[in-house]
């Protein structure tokens, strides 16, 4: 049987159901915060069959109750706290890899295995066409329905997902084709067989090999970003995050239990692990914010690929005009100079970049990042 | 039969081990090694230090580098109290100490971690004087030797801490490329976030006898798969036999074997 995910635009077959996404949701599950949305929902509900079983003109009616409708739902997406942003970067009809690989990716060619151990389908990679753009295509993949995630272990790879991944993008840097990676995994999987196989190793040799690859990568968390699971397969040369995808060290859950001893306190963990895309992007640990349709990408699937694939399309453009020694150069630079917050008085606090190796050494007020800009010209203050 | 009252505070222990009762300043003499069962108890930076270079030659680098607070990260209590409060007990700025050094005559850059700090977990100063230790090697041809032990990243630096692994690894590419050596000696506990970046990555791994080697914590595990844990899981014993360390090395042997390896790459 072909096992292939059905998203190869040239099937001619409809895809198989277990892989199918439903189409746009009109009104998907509700989560908990977003329940004074359901009222106005019933409301519109009502007012339709009145009008369809009685022949009168609600039209009117609706029309304002829909306009409400937006309305509530943009008072509420504007404001999401950090858990309620967890829950829509985990909602069930979230668009996923699939999603996004069978609405924007022209001719995919899904390759599998790491050629040592197997094939882990928590991992999915294969040549595809983005854009008019040859890319390798790697990211994970929860699975859309309850087989399919049981099939890969809710997109959490073991080490042969991380192996499989590196494998496929050392085969693009051989033939020059970028590559795009998307994020989506509460992390690698936490068991035997993952230590066993050295889950460490392989997402340590991931990022010095991705460090060094002669190719552009563009990263998009598209979901969830589970700690060194997603870092991976995460260092590029631009990584993204959807509006309501987060990026974490750790789950909020799994820190609430380790520092306030109660899973109780997630709410509180996750606002204290400043992990939301706006965050991360004050901070410049992230490059940028990929807005997503109203109330969330589950309610336009379509809406948010069209987003990523514009995107990745002028990103892998602009990456393509420099030579290839300074994209990595620069790819290099982006995570030497991530993420220095920390105090150095031996360095002059004058100085905004105090030396021109390693002296990264400024206060985190000044932090400064050469990642997605010509390189910043160092002045040579010692003369 | 020692009478344990009888016996003033800090002078005796059991250990944890094989819980026979060890006289310490042995414990001590035996380079904080079980007299009994071998037992290699957990010891800090400096008294790692001592242990493994020539006396007196231990020059420290990026000393002054201290922890910020990026997130203004507060659980029960603020990141800024706990800190404060480790850096008085221990009486360092973070949790590891690197510098120049010799072992055996052979002049090396050596980076230690602090379990007693913080369980020596990586937040920015951990990644940042890692990855100046890694240039540092670069510039003067030197080798590089890392004493790993750590739980993880430090969790009150966020994602501040997940991209200390970025960061390191990206340093140790370069460091490769330009064929430097670099040797690990995992310790107990290598874990997670620092297991997963610079401690995996050396081009000789050495383990302590013992040590707990691993990505994700047991208990996780344990409730992950909902199945007991095999013997062993997780140690230096068990992380030799997947093929994820090259030697298990007793700490007496410490000294002798890195300045064996360094010979025999030539460096």
């Amino acid at each position: 049987m072909d096992s292939d995910i059905r998203i190869d635009a040239e099937t001619k077959a409809p895809p198989a159901p277990v892989f199918a996404p439903p189409p746009a949701v009109a009104h998907p599950a509700l989560l908990e915060f977003e329940k004074p949305l359901l009222r106005i929902q019933q409301d519109i509900a009502m007012l339709e069959v009145e009008q369809s079983q009685t022949g009168r003109d609600h039209s009117a009616e609706i029309r304002q109750q829909q306009a409400r409708l937006v309305a509530k739902t943009k008072r509420l997406y504007s404001n999401l706290t950090a858990w309620e942003t967890v829950l829509v970067a985990r909602h069930a009809q979230r668009p996923l890899i699939t999603d996004h690989i069978r609405n924007i990716v022209q001719d995919f060619c899904e390759l599998h295995g790491d050629r040592g151990f197997g094939d882990d389908r928590a991992m999915v990679t294969g040549f595809g066409r983005i854009g008019g753009h040859k890319v390798m295509i790697v990211g994970h993949n929860k699975g859309k329905d309850t087989k399919e995630r049981l099939i890969c272990n809710f997109g959490c790879a073991h080490p042969e997902g991380y192996r499989k991944a590196l494998r496929k993008m050392k085969l693009a840097e051989k033939f020059h084709l970028p590559v795009v990676c998307m994020i989506d995994t509460q992390g690698a999987y936490p068991g035997i067989g993952s230590e066993e196989r050295g889950i460490s190793q392989a997402i340590a040799v991931n990022m010095m090999e991705m460090s060094r690859l002669r190719v552009p990568i563009v990263c998009v968390v598209i979901g969830e970003g589970g700690s060194g699971g997603a870092l991976g397969i995460g260092v590029g040369d631009r990584v993204a995050v959807f509006q309501n995808a987060f990026y974490s060290v750790i789950s909020a859950e799994g820190c609430a239990a380790i520092l306030w001893k109660t899973a109780d306190q997630r709410e509180r963990a996750a606002e204290a692990l400043k992990f939301t895309a706006r965050d991360l992007k004050r901070m410049e640990i992230i490059d940028d914010i990929l807005p997503e349709p109203l109330g969330g990408a589950h309610r336009n699937p379509m809406e948010a690929s069209r987003t990523l694939e514009k995107y990745l399309t002028e990103t892998l453009s602009e990456l393509s005009r420099p030579r290839i020694d300074t994209v990595v150069k620069r790819r290099y630079e982006r995570f030497r100079q991530i993420a220095s917050f920390f105090n150095d008085p031996s360095s002059d606090a004058d100085k905004p970049l105090s030396r021109k190796r390693g002296g990264v050494g400024q206060a985190f007020a000044r932090v400064r990042r050469i990642a997605s800009t010509d390189p910043v010209e160092i002045p040579d203050l010692s003369s | 039969m020692v009478q344990k009252r009888d016996v003033p505070a800090g002078v005796w222990d059991n250990c944890q081990h094989c819980g026979h009762m060890v006289y310490l300043k042995e414990v001590e003499e035996n380079l904080h090694c079980c007299p009994e069962c071998g037992h290699h108890r957990r010891i800090d930076a400096r008294t790692r230090i001592e242990h493994l270079v020539d006396p007196g030659s231990f020059d420290e680098l990026y000393a002054d580098l201290s922890p910020a607070d990026p997130l203004k990260f507060k659980d029960r209590i603020p990141y800024r109290e706990r800190l404060k409060e480790v850096q008085q007990a221990t009486g360092e700025r973070d949790a590891v100490v690197v510098g120049r050094a010799f072992i055996r005559g052979r002049a090396v850059i050596l980076a230690v971690m602090n379990p007693s700090f913080i369980m020596a977990s990586m937040g920015a100063v951990v990644g940042e004087k890692i990855t100046r230790a890694i240039e540092r090697a670069m510039e003067e041809d030197l080798p590089l030797v890392a004493v790993t032990a750590s739980g993880g990243a430090r969790m009150q630096e966020g994602m501040v801490s997940l991209m200390q692994m970025a960061k390191t690894s990206a340093a140790l590419a370069r460091f490769d490329d330009a064929k430097g050596l670099y040797i690990v000696v995992a310790t107990d506990p290598t874990t997670a976030g620092v297991a997963a970046s610079f401690a995996s990555l050396g081009d000789v791994i050495l383990a302590e006898p013992g040590a707990m080697i691993g990505f994700a914590g047991p208990r996780v595990i344990k409730n992950t798969i909902k199945t007991e844990l095999p013997e062993n899981f997780q140690t230096a014993e068990f992380m030799m036999q997947k093929g994820f360390v090259d030697r298990i090395v007793k700490r007496q042997d410490l000294r002798r074997e890195i300045a064996r390896i360094i010979d025999y790459c030539g460096k």
